[in-house]
């Protein structure tokens, strides 16, 4: 899968906790003031699932999920793996 | 109804309800009224390989599917809902451990918690918190490698038996979560006794006072005990305790099915009474949507769906809500009797009316599935 296309998969899975607001690729999502309960292992779930890979304890930084970026970079290192 | 339940899981769910009527339905109001259970009746579960029944294979559990686990509580909740709980407890911390645990934590208590020669407990509830659980009290001070727990849980299902806690409190970065055995110095229990239901479920208060324990026993990172590992705990619990609901439907149904069709008032059985055949239809309804969507929801759980989440949510929310309702209408139904010890149906309104709170109360549950209407159909693409 390329970097685009996985870009372009976490978008359209944010999009849906944004509504109304065009989420920029770096965009710090943690910094628009929408973070509920459930919204960390939604977000962690998502990735696995579409993605295929497992999320370990040491990939839990805030800094690998602070966007549409560093999510897909965090994805791509995993798939590379 | 029939839903589309593989031939093992159509087995299975044959064994368990077998099981139940032999073993554990008959037994449920004795429990009750003691306010215990058993330890033989534990050991029977864990001989049959119950306790451990989703567990992975390779770490000795029986390795079977989400829908297979949810059909199991069910059928034990349609027996005895504090034995059910205890599947529920014991599988929540199984889960966080699985999840987020290290190596070796995993295959130190997995195998155990399979045979069942541990039994896990979830220590999040204090006596000031409750639904806000990021604000647990309980400090986890750091002393060398070591960690010092201080502080006093509550409402600890199975906390009178429990080998293991799963503990979360405050510390470096946040709540975190730590396993803390029973053995340990500066661990105490007390009992709780009184309850409105669940009375057999060995529910206790936890003391932790100047709990030394290992650092290798914090589970998943720092400050992400909540967002992380207790939601990992309480997705299998919600999971677990709408099939439970599942299981006091259908006894409530059973029961008033069996009582109308052998009491008669007004010179004609209960049954005849178009009143009383409301009351019945709703639970026939309530009984297959609930069930509809626990299978859903363990489908969507098999598949690592991120929807199961969600799912969970609303099976839960639907079968606690129905389920209580339910049991209020068999107690109805049954009148005077419905009051009294003769009949299950008061424990099942006791039991019903606490599935409403665990794990998320209906009101925390109301707020996340609003939550996920608004991400669902809040954009463009959910109108479609």
């Amino acid at each position: 899968m390329s970097t685009i296309e996985s870009k372009a998969r976490i978008a359209a899975y944010l999009a849906r906790f944004f509504p109304g607001h065009d989420l920029s690729e770096d965009e710090d999502i943690f910094s628009l003031g929408f973070v509920t309960s459930m919204f960390a292992m939604q977000l962690v779930t998502f990735v696995e699932h579409e993605f295929g890979v497992t999320i370990e304890n040491e990939d839990l930084e805030l800094n690998n999920f602070r966007s549409i970026n560093a999510i897909t970079g965090l994805v791509g290192q995993k798939l590379a793996r | 109804m029939k839903h589309d339940l593989s031939p093992d899981q159509a087995d299975a769910r044959a064994e368990f309800r077998a099981t139940v009527d032999r073993e554990i339905a008959p037994v449920a109001d004795e429990h009750h009224r003691q306010e215990r259970t058993p330890p033989e009746l534990i050991r029977r579960l864990a001989e049959r390989g119950y306790l451990g029944l989703p567990l992975p294979k390779d770490l000795g559990g029986g390795g079977r599917d989400m829908v297979t686990f949810g059909l199991l509580a069910g059928e034990v909740g349609r027996g005895c809902s504090s034995l059910r709980s205890l599947l529920t407890v014991h599988t929540m911390v199984a889960q966080a451990i699985l999840r987020w645990g290290t190596r070796a934590q995993k295959e130190k208590w997995i195998p155990r918690f399979a045979a069942g020669s541990a039994i896990g407990a979830l220590a999040l509830s204090e006596p000031s918190v409750g639904s806000d659980a990021k604000s647990v009290k309980t400090q986890a001070t750091p002393a060398g490698g070591d960690v010092v727990l201080n502080g006093h849980k509550k409402w600890i299902t199975y906390g009178q038996i429990a080998d293991v806690f799963l503990v979360f409190a405050q510390g470096e970065g946040g709540p975190s979560a730590f396993l803390v055995e029973r053995d340990r110095p500066g661990v105490h229990t007390e009992r709780i006794l009184g309850l409105l239901g669940l009375r057999a479920s060995m529910t206790a208060s936890l003391q932790l006072e100047g709990c030394r324990i290992p650092g290798d026993n914090l589970v998943g990172r720092k400050g992400l005990g909540i967002s992380h590992v207790a939601a990992v705990a309480l997705d299998s619990g919600r999971y677990s305790v709408a099939w439970g609901c599942v299981g006091i439907l259908e006894a409530c149904l059973e029961a008033c099915v069996a009582y109308t069709s052998q009491r008669e008032q007004f010179g004609v059985l209960l049954k005849e009474h178009q009143l009383v055949r409301h009351m019945v239809t709703d639970m026939v309804t309530n009984l297959s949507a609930a069930r509809l969507l626990c299978l859903a929801a363990g489908r969507l759980r098999d598949a690592k769906d991120p929807g199961a989440l969600e799912a969970s949510s609303i099976a839960k929310y639907f079968a606690s809500t129905a389920a209580v309702r339910a049991a209020n209408d068999a107690v109805q139904i049954h009148g005077a009797n419905g009051c009294g010890s003769d009949y299950p149906v008061q424990r099942y309104l006791g039991d019903a009316k606490i599935m409403e709170i665990i794990e998320g109360s209906s009101q925390i549950q109301q707020l996340t599935i609003a939550e996920y209407g608004y991400q669902e159909y809040g954009s463009s693409r959910g109108r479609a």
